[in-house]
């Protein structure tokens, strides 16, 4: 298939399986195999394209123009496959462990559940293979617009709240910073692709630079940098699968791509390091790192504190971009996959958690281990890949932003990112130690909580991914080379 | 104008067009009278709206290269006889006001059937119209003193219309009143500074005046004819201290009603202004006395921030999407006041998009009321799980009333940011994005208790009936459309804007 044809359908099958969802209601069983083949030919689709291409990038297809100058126009570059490759993969899982929560759970609206989950993936492919800002601010907003019935889905004050913060906060700061970026970064470069080495060169300068980067960090608050991380919290009023799949992987990492896109492709990170534009930016990711683990030491909630957990990881991503040297960037795209794998693992257990017991607190899950096993190992192992211990993936991503940090003599940087690990260790393995050493001990036999198989495999295979990253980041490091060398 | 000679006789139709433009509606409105059936009524306002749809896109068509049409009317050649004048601006702004009119007339069919009693319904299409005739006839004519005579027709039929919704609520009468004092007052003004600048030319040609008008600026019979004629317009165009009437006057107007003057009312006012302003006085004339920096640009933000502050306080959806329409009048204002040709060409794009825009919201609106709720956001509770579609047009309204990629608001925003940027005015850029986000504000308030909140059930309601979900649709399809292909607007108003920014009509 011509790769350019891929690339149409991975963003149409996912838009399909969402009509498919509105329209088929009285046929739940139908609707989700649908789906559930939607995405699986999604994730081909996005394979043929990696097989296609590989890890060269590809001439603009232009889709349409609506205005001169600005078209809706699609590329494949290998960080943006990459990120197609995890979205579609994991929305594979999700759906089968959406399809287990959401039927155990007793929640209602599974038609527009899925139907907004659907659109949400087809949203999240065209800001993976957008070849310019403007299309991958249309794909950003569209984003943001699709994932706020997932999170007011409950309907109950509580959700709408939480809907209202997320949806104020992420349409704030693109429309109120991010849109005046795109524009004057319009105005002044005359174009908005992606190209490699930047567009801003030669055409900015001072104290400007640091100030445009300022629009697009905080107005890309996907990335959630504080002090605009306040509705990733909020948004974990969802259902479980969606602060899986949407708010562990597939929003923040939309944020945090959009980020790397705009210091790889729009500044150049060689620009970005002789400016020392973003000197700023890796103090403040640095902040951000330790600020929210030590929140998240303080939340009972388990899904606050993975929420909490989320914000500091993903400023590691930030922070690679920040460094501006090679290794920091390619420590970055790789920390996407290894922080997606793990974190999706400990949201889909403690969804399992959830849907077995109804317990949301930490402190309520003492002795739980000895009765979900398996859930329990999935997170401990989710947990180690965070933490950054081998041979789990998240191991090698620290290791590379460590180095990136070393490349720019910054000791401090490399202490935050040593404690911040110290921070994890604090706050993730307690859970797993109360779940199985805690609580009172009897020796009657007791029956296994564990749900349906469709609730505690898919944890089980991600922990499992998590493992097999380790071995294979070379790989995917190699894949990624060709973003920070320029030809 | 030597490029006029051949036109002085018309051999075909198609010469003719422009006189057609205003001729047809006006014919059509007392022949609705005179046969005095009120089908026959509707079908003779729909038929000669379509004529006009026809007509004027083909004009936009003929212009839209740039080209200006020029029709003698009796075949007296202007400045003596009164010379019709079709330009880029002028085309779009038929375009706007027949396609509205032609979307509006379907759904009006059922909705005046519940509002206004049967017997009136015939003078209803009448007076309808002759607001149609009027508002055609404003930007169809290059004669200054027919401008006057065309608002005043499109006046006075408003004032009927609007009085009109009394039968919903008696408090249309006394907006209609409102709107009857302030209008004739802005009309006298705009008379009067007609007549100054007629002492000071001697002719009523809108190109005549305009080059006799040069190198007499300084006189301050010329300036005081501005001035009037600027507040008069101002009025009309509720211009943000001007503006009292219109919120009143868009709630208690008939659904259709509203949603008609709403898109186009207000839009042929800034097209006179625009004609005005930059035809009849240069730009040069308009920067010496510093209008823009010190009038137009501080009124234009205030409107937004002042409008869009008050909308979000509104408990009545109706009177959150009249405070809006104040506000986004203000984004048009800023477009001018930045005076540079990418801040025109927004200007010139926001009336088209925002005239869609509101149409839409203004038709769903009516909608709601229709299906026995009220237009207070606590009547509408809900609503969303019982009229879906409408629920969904309304949010697509809203939408592009926000500025999301993909609408059509999205790329007046665009272009407006744009403009501010490239001449550097940073506050500016500020103010646009910061009236968006309050914007964001009072939208997502009604979207929440339309889907989010349980439904009332008190009253059970059922989907809007098809002949009005078809025309709301159709509003919402336009604003996504044009929101992604936007070259023939774009086109067209980059023509208008290059030819005022030049201080022309039509010819650069």
């Amino acid at each position: 298939m011509e790769t350019n044809t891929a690339i149409l359908l991975s963003i149409i099958i996912p838009l399909l399986a969402a009509i498919c969802n509105i329209y088929i209601k009285k046929h739940p069983n139908l609707r989700d195999s649908i789906t559930l083949i939607s995405s699986i030919l999604t994730f081909l689709n996005v394979c043929i394209i990696l097989y296609n291409v590989g890890n060269n990038t590809t001439d603009t297809m232009i889709l349409f123009s609506v205005a001169s100058g600005l078209t809706i126009s699609f590329h494949v570059e290998p960080l943006g496959l990459l990120f197609a490759l995890l979205a579609s993969g994991l929305w594979i899982v999700t759906h089968i462990y959406g399809v287990g929560y959401m039927r155990k759970n007793k929640e209602e609206n599974h038609g527009r559940f899925f139907a907004c989950f659907s659109l949400a993936i087809a949203s999240v492919m065209g800001i993976a293979f957008s070849s310019n800002l403007f299309t991958l601010f249309f794909f950003y907003e569209a984003l943001t617009l699709t994932t706020y019935p997932l999170v007011a889905h409950k309907g109950s004050s509580e959700a709408l709240k939480g809907a209202r913060t997320y949806f104020g906060i992420l349409i704030g700061t693109s429309i109120g910073l991010q849109l005046i970026a795109i524009i004057w970064t319009l105005v002044i470069a005359g174009s908005l692709d992606f190209t490699r080495g930047g567009i801003l060169l030669g055409k900015i300068e001072g104290p400007l630079v640091a100030l445009l980067l300022f629009l697009y960090v905080f107005g890309i608050g996907k990335a959630a940098i504080m002090p605009f991380h306040r509705w990733l919290p909020a948004a974990m009023v969802a259902p479980t699968p969606v602060s899986a799949l949407l708010h562990a992987v597939a929003v923040v990492k939309a944020g945090v791509f959009t980020i790397l896109k705009v210091g790889i492709y729009i500044f150049g990170i060689d620009f970005l390091k002789e400016s020392g534009a973003s000197y700023w930016l890796m103090w403040l990711a640095a902040f951000t790192i330790i600020a929210a683990s030590l929140i998240a030491l303080t939340k009972d909630n388990l899904k606050a504190r993975l929420a909490y957990s989320t914000i500091s990881q993903l400023s590691y991503i930030t922070l690679g971009m920040a460094l501006a040297t090679s290794m920091g960037v390619l420590g970055a795209g790789l920390h996407i996959v290894m922080h997606a794998m793990g974190k999706i693992t400990l949201f889909m257990c403690a969804g399992s958690i959830y849907v077995a017991t109804h317990k949301t607190k930490i402190s309520e899950m003492n002795g739980l281990g000895r009765l979900m096993p398996i859930t329990f190992v999935a997170f401990l192992i989710g947990s180690l890949s965070i933490i950054g211990l081998p041979p789990l993936g998240g191991s090698w991503s620290k290791w590379l932003l460590i180095l990136g940090a070393a490349d720019r003599n910054q000791f401090l940087i490399i202490l935050v990112l040593i404690l911040s690990s110290l921070l994890n260790v604090a706050y993730l393995l307690p859970i797993f130690v109360k779940g199985f050493f805690l609580g009172k001990k009897d020796n009657t036999p007791h029956k296994s909580l564990e749900s349906s198989t469709l609730i505690w495999l898919p944890p089980a295979f991600t922990a499992f991914c998590c493992l097999v990253l380790f071995f294979v980041a070379d790989d995917i490091l190699l894949f990624l080379t060709p973003i920070v060398s320029l030809e | 104008m030597s490029l006029e000679a051949p036109h002085n006789l018309a051999f075909s139709l198609s010469d003719h067009l422009p006189i057609l433009q205003v001729l047809i509606p006006f014919i059509a409105a007392p022949l609705a009278v005179v046969i005095g059936n009120r089908i026959i009524a509707w079908w003779l306002a729909f038929i000669s709206s379509v004529i006009s749809l026809l007509i004027a896109t083909t004009l936009l068509g003929k212009v839209i290269d740039g080209s200006v049409i020029s029709y003698q009317i009796g075949g007296w050649a202007p400045p003596l006889g009164i010379e019709y004048r079709v330009d880029s601006l002028s085309a779009l702004i038929l375009f706007l006001v027949t396609l509205v009119s032609t979307i509006i007339l379907p759904y009006a069919y059922k909705s005046i059937n519940f509002e206004i009693p049967k017997e009136q319904h015939t003078l209803f299409y009448a007076a309808y119209l002759l607001c149609l005739t009027g508002l055609l006839g404003v930007a169809v004519t290059g004669d200054a003193f027919n401008v006057f005579v065309f608002l005043e027709i499109s006046s006075l039929s408003t004032y009927v219309l609007i009085a009109q919704g009394s039968y919903r609520d008696k408090r249309a009468l006394t907006a209609a009143f409102d709107y009857l004092i302030m209008g004739t007052i802005g009309a006298t003004f705009f008379v009067i500074g007609i007549g100054f600048l007629y002492m000071a030319t001697g002719t009523l040609n809108m190109v005549d005046m305009s080059n006799l008008i040069k190198g007499q600026e300084s006189l301050s019979t010329v300036r005081s004819g501005f001035v009037f004629i600027v507040i008069g317009i101002g009025l009309k165009l509720a211009i943000f201290p001007l503006h009292f009437w219109l919120p009143r006057a868009y709630t208690y107007a008939p659904s259709a009603i509203t949603a008609f003057l709403a898109a186009t009312a207000t839009k042929v006012a800034v097209y006179m202004l625009l004609r005005f302003m930059f035809t009849i006085f240069h730009p040069n004339f308009l920067s010496k006395i510093s209008i823009f920096e010190y009038i137009i640009l501080p009124l234009a933000i205030m409107a937004m921030f002042s409008a869009s502050v008050i909308a979000v306080f509104q408990s009545d959806f109706k009177k959150l999407l009249a405070y809006s329409s104040i506000a986004q009048i203000g984004y048009i204002l800023l477009g001018i006041g930045l005076m540079s040709e990418t801040s025109l060409t927004a200007a010139v794009i926001h009336i088209f998009n925002h005239g869609i825009t509101k149409a839409v919201l203004f038709m769903g609106i009516g909608a709601y009321v229709l299906q026995g709720r009220g237009s207070f956001l606590s009547d509408l509770e809900g609503i969303g799980k019982v009229m879906p579609w409408t629920s969904a047009a309304i949010v697509v309204g809203f939408l592009s009333l926000i500025g999301v990629p993909g609408t059509v608001g999205f790329i007046s925003k665009w272009f407006l940011v744009k403009s501010a940027l490239e001449i550097g005015w940073w506050p500016v850029a500020i103010a646009i994005v910061l009236t968006s986000l309050l914007a964001v504000i009072y939208c997502w308030r009604v979207i929440e208790t339309i889907y989010f909140k349980p439904l009332l059930s008190k009253k059970l309601t059922a989907e809007t009936p098809i002949s009005m979900l078809l025309p709301i649709w159709v509003g919402a399809l336009a604003c996504i459309y044009f929101g992604l292909n936007t070259e023939a607007i774009m086109t067209t108003s980059q023509m208008a804007a290059k030819s005022l920014y030049a201080g022309s009509f039509g010819s650069l």
